[in-house]
């Protein structure tokens, strides 16, 4: 008998394209027991292998249908941090559901079928978080005179700091903003991962003695050196990826055009949709285009909405984008929502020129049709334009969400720190340890922009390598 | 992150200025010459890059000059010792570079006084002979007079309605100075038109001449790309890759538009707040 996938529960799009509300609600008890119980329990659990930390899934879907929830919770917990977070914002369908058996082969992404893995992870990660459920802290004592410094409090160093004190390490957390999480919080919006699962989670770090020092950027204020003289015995660098990409087409300067992460920063992290409440302001205009196909486009195309409907103004967002839906990178649930609450797609289409006005406020955008070509050496097929194809799009407001690169204040002011022609910290591939011995690196400001549970798995690794590091720095 | 002292430096024709020294002993041990700092008055407020003044590493504190220009301005003007700002992050951007160019002029502007007060300090200490142009629309606006007499070789002060000093825009005692002598340094900051007109002048001399822009920032670390201004042919942000520029290279109309961003909605929530 085959069971019916069970659609996850989520406010519906009139409603939610007004307010910051959580959109998607996740599973009741019935329903994840439901989901859970399509789950065949392979005998070689491909899931598994698809998860970038190696969740057991297929034990703790088990573990959920016996409804035991809070087995459930600690069998991810081995493996994932913050289930709770990842369960909403994992790009489950290229990772884990992608590999599940429901998934035909060689397909771009996962299919219905596969098992709603992160949906059951959310429910069990909720479940946990309600019932205060805490990992207990091994290896206590041992290291009590150790203090390691966690530069960067986006989800890399967040883990990296929770993986240490668990381990009776003295942790302290630099972050050059005022509020902690990195992308979690400046990026990503409430709509998506709502603040109180995110404060639940900093919060617990901080029951388990993880100190955290806001306002604080290491390369100006300290530098790696001075660190090491403060008495930390090693470093973990989670820098992120954070330096915004432009187009690099005339008119990019214009009023009003907003790289992603201005734009999604000052209404994540500043709350720019509460001007004059908060004192932030944003600009909303009648006709906005955001360019690119990844997550960033998307959530700022779904702020750009929001902001129009909170304003008066009839929606009119447009997200371009030079391939077509299928290479789109975002996550797909992201990319549906964002249809159903009225973002419009101009699919195969390059910006050329942004046009303003005599005050220099952008006015137009012309660009061009594209059509796909023979695959490039990021494996996607490549866009070109087609000639004569040229169009004007009205846009009194752009975003640009082409991607980011390294933050260079850190490893620009410490030259021993070996970084690759991207900006990346190059790290030894086992420990994580970058040039510098003692300090460790991981997450965006290693692979480049990637995902967070990939940053979360790359801090583990780390943290478990500080650890030998200070077994041996003992002896 | 503690308020210790205030003082209200100017209080006249509509315009505010006030100095506010501030415990942080980690930025006052660090800041140097042409670095600031990005506040938060409140919670719900908006960060603000403000030049550190003074750095005092001994007793840990810095101070900062501000004009009142917007809500958050304002709110500044009106915080009193014992208050703490919400946040405070520093000290960032580039220091100048200060070395013994010979013979430098600093001109300061408005609240651009200020900003040159440590570039001055520091530029003499190198062993350069330090000319100081300062200029306001009327006395009663100028600020830093002594301090910055103090600091410089020879000093010149410029009023546009000739109350004090010399009548007329800095621009023209500029100009004089660069017909009869030779310089190495011209180092500006002030409103924008004001750093604009100073270019001109120099360009023709083609003495190096460094402002100090005030783009609109977010964050202060090069994270939002909001700071971006175009310097020759490239686009740099200037929390990060400056805050200082060669004049001669800077896109001065695009720098000017862009600050005004958002100037519908800075009158709107100062009205709101009933701070203007
Ligand atoms: C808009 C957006 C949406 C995304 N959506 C998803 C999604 O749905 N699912 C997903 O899996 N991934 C998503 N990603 C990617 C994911 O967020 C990142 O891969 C992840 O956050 C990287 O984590 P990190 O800890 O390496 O860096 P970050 O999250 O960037 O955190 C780095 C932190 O370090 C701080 N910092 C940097 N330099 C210094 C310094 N010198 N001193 C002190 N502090 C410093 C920064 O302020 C920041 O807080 C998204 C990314 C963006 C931008
Ligand atoms: C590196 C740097 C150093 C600075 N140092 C000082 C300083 O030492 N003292 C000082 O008084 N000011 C300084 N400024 C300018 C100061 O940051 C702005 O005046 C301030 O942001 C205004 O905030 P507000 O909310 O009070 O006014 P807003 O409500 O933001 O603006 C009020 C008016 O000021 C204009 N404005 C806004 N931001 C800026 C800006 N960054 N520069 C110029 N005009 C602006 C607006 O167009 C508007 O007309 C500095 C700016 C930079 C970038
Ligand atoms: S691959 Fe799919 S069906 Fe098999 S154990 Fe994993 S989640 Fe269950
Ligand atoms: S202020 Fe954000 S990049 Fe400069």
């Amino acid at each position: 008998m085959k069971k019916e996938p069970v659609k996850v529960r989520e406010k519906s799009s009139a409603v939610r394209a007004k307010s910051f509300e959580e959109v998607v609600e996740g599973f009741s008890e019935a329903e994840a027991l439901q989901e859970a119980s399509r789950c065949i329990q392979c005998k070689d659990p491909k899931c598994t292998t698809g998860c970038p930390v190696g969740i057991d899934i297929r034990t703790f879907i088990r573990q959920v249908t016996e409804k035991d929830y809070d087995g459930a919770y600690f069998t991810i917990r081995q493996k994932n941090n913050f289930p709770s977070i990842c369960g909403r914002v994992c790009p489950a369908e290229y990772q884990c559901r992608k590999a599940c058996v429901f998934t035909k082969k060689a397909a771009p992404y996962a299919s219905r079928e596969a098992i709603g893995i992160h949906f059951i992870e959310r429910f069990v990660g909720d479940h946990g978080a309600r019932k205060g459920l805490q990992v207990k802290a091994d290896g206590e004592g041992k290291h009590a005179q150790k203090k390691v410094a966690v530069v960067g409090s986006g989800p890399a160093g967040l883990c990296c700091a929770g993986e240490l004190s668990r381990r009776g390490i003295k942790v302290v957390v630099f972050e050059g903003l005022h509020k902690t999480g990195g992308v979690l919080r400046y990026g990503i919006p409430p709509f998506r991962l709502p603040r109180n699962v995110l404060d639940f989670e900093i919060d617990s770090l901080k029951k388990l003695g993880v100190e955290i020092r806001t306002n604080t950027v290491i390369g100006k204020v300290k530098t790696i050196d001075e660190l090491f003289a403060e008495g930390f015995s090693a470093i973990f660098l989670g820098l992120g990826a954070g330096i915004p990409s432009f187009l690099g087409i005339p008119g990019e300067n214009l009023c009003n055009i907003y790289s992603a992460n201005e734009f999604l920063t000052r209404v994540n992290l500043m709350s720019a949709h509460e001007f004059p409440k908060s004192h932030t302001p944003i600009n909303i205009g009648k006709h906005i285009v955001v360019i690119g196909g990844g997550n960033t486009a998307m959530d700022a195309a779904r702020i750009a909405i929001r902001l129009q409907h909170m304003n008066g103004i009839t929606p009119d967002t447009t997200v371009l984008y030079r391939r077509t839906e299928v290479e789109m990178p975002a996550r797909r649930l992201e990319i549906e929502h964002a249809k159903e609450e009225g973002v419009k797609f101009e699919l195969l289409v390059k910006p050329e020129e942004f046009v303003g006005d005599d005050k220099k406020f952008v006015r137009n955008l012309r660009a061009s049709r594209c059509e796909l070509g023979e695959p490039d050496s990021s494996g996607r097929r490549k866009p070109t334009v087609i000639p004569g194809s040229s169009f004007e799009i009205d846009c009194d407001q752009a975003v640009i969400a082409i991607g980011l690169g390294a933050n260079k204040i850190l490893t620009g002011v410490t030259p021993q720190l070996t970084t690759d022609k991207y900006g990346d910290v190059v790290v030894d591939g086992k420990t994580m340890e970058t040039s510098i011995k003692g300090v460790f690196a991981g997450g965006d400001i290693v692979g480049g922009e990637g995902t967070v549970i990939e940053a979360m798995g790359m801090a583990k690794k780390a943290a478990a390598a500080i650890i030998d590091y200070l077994d041996k720095a003992k002896k | 992150m503690k308020i210790l002292e205030k003082e209200v430096l100017v209080d006249s024709q509509g315009v505010r200025i006030v100095k506010i020294t501030i415990r942080s002993p980690d930025i006052a041990a660090k800041a140097k010459a042409g670095q600031f700092v990005v506040l938060m008055v409140k919670e719900e407020g908006e960060r603000i890059p403000l030049t550190v003044v003074k750095a005092d590493a001994a007793k840990g504190t810095i101070v900062l000059i501000a004009q009142e220009a917007g809500l958050t301005t304002k709110l500044l003007g009106k915080a009193v010792p014992g208050d703490s700002l919400y946040s405070l992050v520093g000290p960032l951007g580039h220091p100048t570079e200060i070395k013994k160019y010979g013979k430098v002029i600093l001109v300061g502007g408005g609240v651009g006084i200020a900003e040159i007060l440590p570039v001055a300090r520091a530029m003499k200490n190198a062993g350069n002979h330090v000319t100081v142009i300062i200029g306001s629309r009327a006395k009663e606006l100028l600020i830093l007079e002594r301090d910055l007499k103090e600091s410089s070789d020879e000093f010149i002060v410029m009023t546009d309605d000739g109350s004090y000093g010399r009548k007329g825009f800095v621009t023209e005692a500029l100009k004089e100075l660069l017909e009869k002598s030779k310089y190495d340094l011209v180092y500006a900051v002030g409103p924008i038109p004001m750093m604009r007109a100073v270019s001109m002048v120099t360009k023709a001399s083609g003495v190096l001449t460094l402002v100090s822009l005030n783009a609109v920032m977010v964050d202060g670390t090069g994270m939002c790309g909001c700071c971006r201004v175009t310097v020759g042919k490239e686009v740099k942000f200037s929390c990060v890759d400056g805050p200082e520029f060669d004049a001669s290279q800077v896109d001065w109309q695009e720098l000017l538009s862009r600050n005004n961003i958002y100037s519908e909605k800075e009158k709107h929530i100062c009205r709101l707040h009933g701070a203007g």
